[in-house]
């Protein structure tokens, strides 16, 4: 399988690559990873003219604090993520997600800017981004926004990037030292998307839950965030009856589509179970 | 489309060819550089028999431009062997432990596997499994393959290799 044919462009600075993009316009497709790209590439799903590789540019690498916030680089891969000691110590959630995405090679090339930035319900970090209360910072020729990942998506690859912007990093607020956290995601096999996937941040206090995110993967056109589920587990500890609650209102929420994964009722079904188990493993770790 | 003419090291060696942009490095490396023990199994980006190392990365081969690999270094199976020819020991734990059996996932496993070995030297059973996850192999099952790298680990960290009891 061969892609068709595109011009190759590589520019060093994050402003020649806005301007390429702006100029270009619909014919161009800004190349991170390339994992998700590529391949639709070489099926012919996908066919631009023109390749932004945003390999050249190095500010769009890494992983920093500032103060309370982890900042990371669009480029920055899911290797490096795993390999960060920052990552490991303020935002373990990323850790746990990230080596649910794929598979080591893919781990080495995929970027956490691809993953969230393309739209596709079946990524693992928008919902997570969303439960963490993330955003994003898009570029473009006429500046720089900050748009929240609660706000970004909008339909299946639909967001709320402008033609000729690009998601350049990532903001993220550093979880209350104590917070318990899981990802729970349930799917056929390694580097398959979810059937169905849950990610849950809470705190606690006295025994009882103080503040709680749960975030939805691939169970809608988009990323969700089950608010309701999130309300009914505050103030309790986490009992039977409240995880019910919780579950049956997050699944109230899920409208996946049915696929090779399993139906509709399936997938919300096991969607449910991917909300408890997020909420028991989350509160086990909490303190 | 008008070609771009590219350099890289391949296996400690300067190379150099002129590609299409939308050239795949699998392509590169096999029909250019005539290294076909390199393998193109699905070309989805699932089976890993393309995976090469590059800059220090397992890369599925399949899934990157040659364009993208201008100035990198780059291990294919070719240049896995020791110096003077002799197997390295991730060759001979294959060979020792029956690690392959039509072999065409062989390339790919061994090249992840030395990537592998040089993050964690001394990886557990779990960790193998988990790090050769995005290769498949349709003949083994896996078992020897794993005792295969756990044969190459030993080996390496020069201790005695013991199978594990099944």
């Amino acid at each position: 399988m061969i892609p068709g044919p595109f011009s190759y462009h590589r520019p060093a600075t994050l402003a020649d690559a806005v301007k390429l993009l702006s100029t270009l316009g619909d014919e161009a497709r800004p190349l991170a990873g390339g994992h998700s790209l590529v391949p639709m590439m070489k099926l012919r799903l996908a066919s631009p003219e023109h390749l932004v590789d945003l390999h050249g540019i190095a500010g769009l690498k890494g992983i920093r604090r500032d103060g309370n916030t982890i900042v990371i680089g669009a480029m920055t891969t899911q290797h490096e993520l795993l390999a960060s000691d920052e990552i490991g110590k303020s935002l373990p959630i990323l850790d746990e997600t990230a080596l649910l995405i794929a598979d080591p090679q893919v781990r080495y090339r995929g970027t956490i800017g691809g993953n969230v930035a393309n739209g596709d319900p079946g990524n693992d970090m928008p919902a997570l981004m969303m439960t963490l209360g993330a955003s994003y910072r898009l570029e473009g020729a006429s500046g720089a926004r900050e748009v929240a990942a609660a706000e970004f998506y909008q339909g299946a690859y639909f967001t709320a990037l402008e033609p000729g912007e690009l998601l350049t990093s990532i903001s993220i607020p550093v979880p209350a030292t104590g917070h318990g956290y899981a990802y729970e995601k349930l799917k056929r096999k390694v580097g398959d998307y979810a059937t169905a996937a849950a990610a849950v941040v809470l705190t606690m206090a006295g025994g009882k839950v103080a503040t709680c995110k749960i975030g939805l993967t691939n169970l809608s056109e988009t990323p969700l965030l089950a608010e309701d589920a999130a309300k009914a587990v505050i103030g309790t500890s986490l009992d039977p009856a409240a995880l019910k609650i919780a579950a049956a209102a997050a699944v109230a929420i899920m409208s996946p589509a049915a696929d090779a994964r399993g139906p509709v009722e399936y997938r919300k079904h096991v969607g449910g179970i991917m909300v408890t188990r997020a909420l028991q493993r989350a509160v086990g770790r909490a303190s | 489309m008008a070609k771009t003419h590219i350099t890289m090291k391949v296996n400690g060696a300067e190379v150099e060819g002129l590609v299409e942009p939308r050239t795949l490095l699998v392509h590169f490396i096999r029909e250019n550089l005539s290294l076909t023990g390199t393998h193109i199994g699905c070309e989805t980006t699932h089976c890993g028999a393309c995976t090469v190392d590059i800059d220090g990365m397992s890369v599925k081969s399949c899934t990157m431009f040659a364009v993208q690999a201008q100035g990198s270094d780059i291990m294919t199976i070719e240049g896995v062997a020791n110096a003077d020819g002799s197997l390295s020991a991730l060759q001979e734990g294959f060979r020792m432990m029956h690690g392959l059996q039509c072999g065409f996932c062989t390339p790919g496993m061994i090249l992840r596997a030395h990537r592998l070995l040089q993050e964690n030297p001394s990886p557990s059973e779990e960790e193998i499994r988990m790090g050769i996850s995005g290769n498949i192999c349709r003949c083994t099952g896996y078992q020897n393959i794993v005792k295969a790298i756990q044969y190459a680990a030993a080996k390496i960290n020069g201790v005695e290799f013991r199978e594990a009891a099944e």
